[in-house]
């Protein structure tokens, strides 16, 4: 992580928080702009984030830490997300995850040792209608069955 | 230009994420390629609610329902159907056991429904707000802002008895009078709680992608009545469609002076600006919530002071659901006493509810107060799939409890279901047959209240944690009777102690347990086993040798390999090496391997 150039930070994040510092309550906003330009909080962001926003590095740790959605560490560079939803578990939503961790062994909340997957079970995406819902980078795949598992991640795996 | 036929494309979350937006756009391109453009439009619309079919294209006038359609129907839609004039008939809709297409007021699955809330979905397009102004939509904001007074509105709301939507079901009209009559404070809030945390529950969702403008619309209203200039939407940043739809209907909105300054030329000035949560289930507490909209960690704090007098920043603030606004635009033009002759004595109007699970018809669907739990699983829902028996439904997600076969003929209303030691919630329903083991779903809700515990309270903190602890002994079977008394102590004390919602509501899924399903617990608990066969720790596979002929499908299947015995001999299982997969008992088609 240490030879990967995260600041200065882009224009665009930069003018941002700029724009969100005049406004109260700013810092969720601010730390979903952060997440969705990294993947992640670095913490060299968070220190600059605290800086800018004139806001100590404490709080803005007590607040990503609090909130499920952010995440402290890099994840794999194609996003598994499988939907732990009441409907999504009454249709086997942990046996998914079970089979992906046969097949790429990692668990829910890790990354592959290879960099190439990170899997985490999330609440409810809404697509109950499709359970058992899985995404991944952002893709819905619904009614999912765990032998078809090694063909949807196929693709990905492939293109490294 | 008028065109001849209207073709409606789902744009819900669940369509939209299969095949919506390519079907879409294929259907464009096929009336350009057929040169039918002008005589057909195609409109992206919220939820149908019939997610179960998705994705669904429905074509206007002739109401033809095309279910499960796919990208590469689209052509076929258009040449056929719009060209022609000939519905095309295998991807129209047909009930189970019919071998023809109805209409749609005659489908089972919106025969008993009625739309107040959902009353755009599926209907306008949500991204063009000259589609909701058609369908009088702002005109009950024109109405309030120049023939009502802000008493009128509230009176008018008490006339509906309307009562919150998000769960715990209090008067609207109480909530407004309160925060309308504090005085001599420099600013108030309006704040429309969509972080719908409740897992398997969509209402809100789908209202919002579907017809964001009639919530913006109620939230004007409530600005207007309690003196409140700015608003906020607070929404879980996992909708990401939702959000997209707000913000277009936000700029147009003041782009057409319904929000911003001067409001349709009066002095009356309100905005609204969208806050992402970020994925807590604390957050739907009101003062939790409010924390959250302030940067802060999503911790709630003790009520009294409610945040009707103290709320955002210390100001008066308003905090009201997603559906519980989006019934107030109808309740202005159609009058407070429309709204009450819908329902039941102790709840009016309809409600909104996800059902999901083991049933037919997976959906969003809305019926008045007072349906019972029959017409909604068996006419509305099709009933349970794979001719399995129904076992439960939960209502109220991890708030909630469960209600059983002998429940089916109860109406639902917040008083039926609380009677039952269930809530209304937020609108989850979610429906469990009988492969379902009731000790492991409240395993899974007591994990997730745990999970989502703030830890400010220790008996929400502490309490939840020791229940599920419980919960898990007895899944591995190793529950004893001390435990079973615990239950009862440790709920009594988390009801009473804890600070807000979250953990005065998390022993109820248990507490249910041991009041409807007594039996299948002291089965985990006395005798080791899982009726229902779905706790791993407790089942046991074996094979009958009468009814196994020896066809080695299951050895074969096994992945250990634990299934010893030759070609047309009776197998075994080995089990010291069996995992339990239940590989076996699904390949097996003399049913010779046994579950329990």
């Amino acid at each position: 992580m240490a030879d990967e150039k995260l600041l200065p930070m882009s224009e665009g994040l930069v003018a941002f928080i700029t724009e969100w510092k005049k406004k109260p309550g700013n810092l969720i906003m601010v730390l979903h702009k952060v997440q969705e330009e990294y993947g992640y909080i670095a913490s060299e962001v968070a220190i600059e984030v605290s800086r800018m926003l004139e806001v100590p590095l404490a709080k803005i740790y007590g607040v990503a830490t609090f909130y499920h959605l952010f995440t402290l560490k890099k994840p794999g560079k194609n996003k598994i997300a499988v939907c732990m939803g009441t409907a999504c578990y009454l249709k086997g939503a942990q046996d998914l995850l079970d089979e992906l961790d046969t097949i790429l062994d990692c668990k829910a909340g890790e990354k592959t040792a290879d960099d190439m997957f990170s899997i985490t079970g999330v609440r409810c995406i809404g697509c109950c209608g499709l359970a058992p819902v899985l995404t991944i980078n952002g893709k819905v795949y619904g009614n999912v069955k765990t032998d078809q598992l090694a063909d949807l991640l196929a693709p990905f795996q492939n293109a490294k | 230009m008028a065109y001849k036929n209207f073709a409606l494309v789902c744009a819900g979350t669940g369509c939209h994420s299969t095949d919506g937006q390519e079907i879409y756009d294929n259907l464009i391109a096929s009336a350009e390629k057929h040169g039918v453009s002008g005589d057909v439009q195609v409109v992206k619309t919220g939820c149908f609610g019939f997610c179960e079919q998705g994705p669904i294209v429905k074509v206007l006038p002739e109401e033809s329902f095309y279910v499960k359609v796919k990208a590469s129907d689209a052509e076929e839609i258009i040449a056929e159907h719009i060209v022609k004039g000939r519905a095309v008939d295998r991807l129209l809709y047909k009930e189970p056991g019919s071998k023809t297409a109805g209409k749609i007021e005659d489908m089972g699955f919106y025969q008993k429904q009625l739309r107040i809330v959902l009353r755009n979905c599926g209907l306008i397009n949500p991204e063009n707000i000259e589609e909701y102004i058609a369908r009088e939509g702002y005109q009950a904001l024109g109405k309030v802002l120049t023939e009502m007074s802000r008493e009128d509105v509230i009176n008018e709301l008490k006339t509906s008895a309307l009562r919150g939507r998000g769960g715990a079901g209090f008067p609207t009209w109480m909530k407004w009078n309160f925060t309308k009559q504090i005085d001599g404070v420099d600013k108030k809030f309006v704040v429309c709680n969509a972080d719908e945390g409740d897992p398997g529950a969509y209402m809100d969702r789908s209202t919002l992608e579907g017809d964001p403008h009639s919530v913006m619309e109620a939230m004007a209203i409530a600005a207007y009545t309690i003196g409140a200039t700015q608003g906020y939407i607070y929404i879980r940043a996992e909708y990401p469609l939702a959000i997209e739809r707000l913000e277009i209907a936000m700029k147009q909105a003041r782009e057409f002076g319904l929000l911003g300054d001067n409001i349709l030329g009066t002095d009356f000035s309100f905005d609204i600006e969208i806050r992402l949560g970020a994925g807590a289930f604390v957050c739907g507490e009101e003062t939790a919530l409010l924390a959250s909209i302030e940067g802060e960690r999503g911790i709630p704090r003790p009520r009294p002071p409610f945040p009707a007098v103290k709320g955002l920043w210390g100001r008066p603030t308003l905090i009201n659901n997603v559906e519980t606004f989006a019934n107030i635009p109808m309740i202005i033009l159609k009058g407070g006493a429309w709204f009450a002759s819908i329902g039941t004595a102790d709840s009016k109007g309809t409600k909104v509810f996800a059902l999901t699970g083991k049933i037919n018809n997976s959906g969003l669907i809305e019926v008045p107060m007072g349906t019972t739990l029959r017409e909604i699983i068996y006419d509305i829902g099709g009933g349970i799939p794979n001719g399995k028996k129904f076992k439960a439904v939960q209502s109220g997600g991890p708030s909630g409890g469960m209600l059983t076969a002998e429940h089916l003929d109860t109406p639902i209303d917040y008083a039926g279901l609380q009677a039952l030691g269930s809530m209304m919630g937020s609108g989850g329903l979610i429906v469990m047959d009988e492969d379902d083991c009731i000790v492991d779903v409240v395993r899974f809700y007591l994990e997730f209240a745990v999970d989502e515990s703030c830890g400010k309270c220790s008996p929400c903190r502490i309490g939840g944690r020791k229940l599920l602890n419980i919960v898990e002994r007895m899944t591995a079977g190793t529950a004893t009777e001390k435990d079973l008394e615990n239950i009862e102590e440790i709920s009594d004390a988390m009801k009473k102690a804890s600070l807000c919602g979250l953990g005065q509501t998390t022993p109820n899924p248990t507490l249910s347990l041991i009041r409807y399903f007594k039996d299948e617990m002291l089965a985990h608990v006395h005798d080791s086993s899982c009726p229902a066969g779905k706790c791993k720790d407790l089942v046991k596979y074996t094979i009958d040798a009468e009814k196994c002929i020896g066809c080695t499908l299951c050895a074969r299947r096994c992945p250990v390999p634990c299934i010893s015995g030759g070609k047309r001999e009776a197998h075994v299982i080995d089990q010291d090496a069996c995992i339990k997969c239940g590989e076996c008992y699904t390949a097996c088609k003399f049913d010779a391997v046994k579950k329990g």
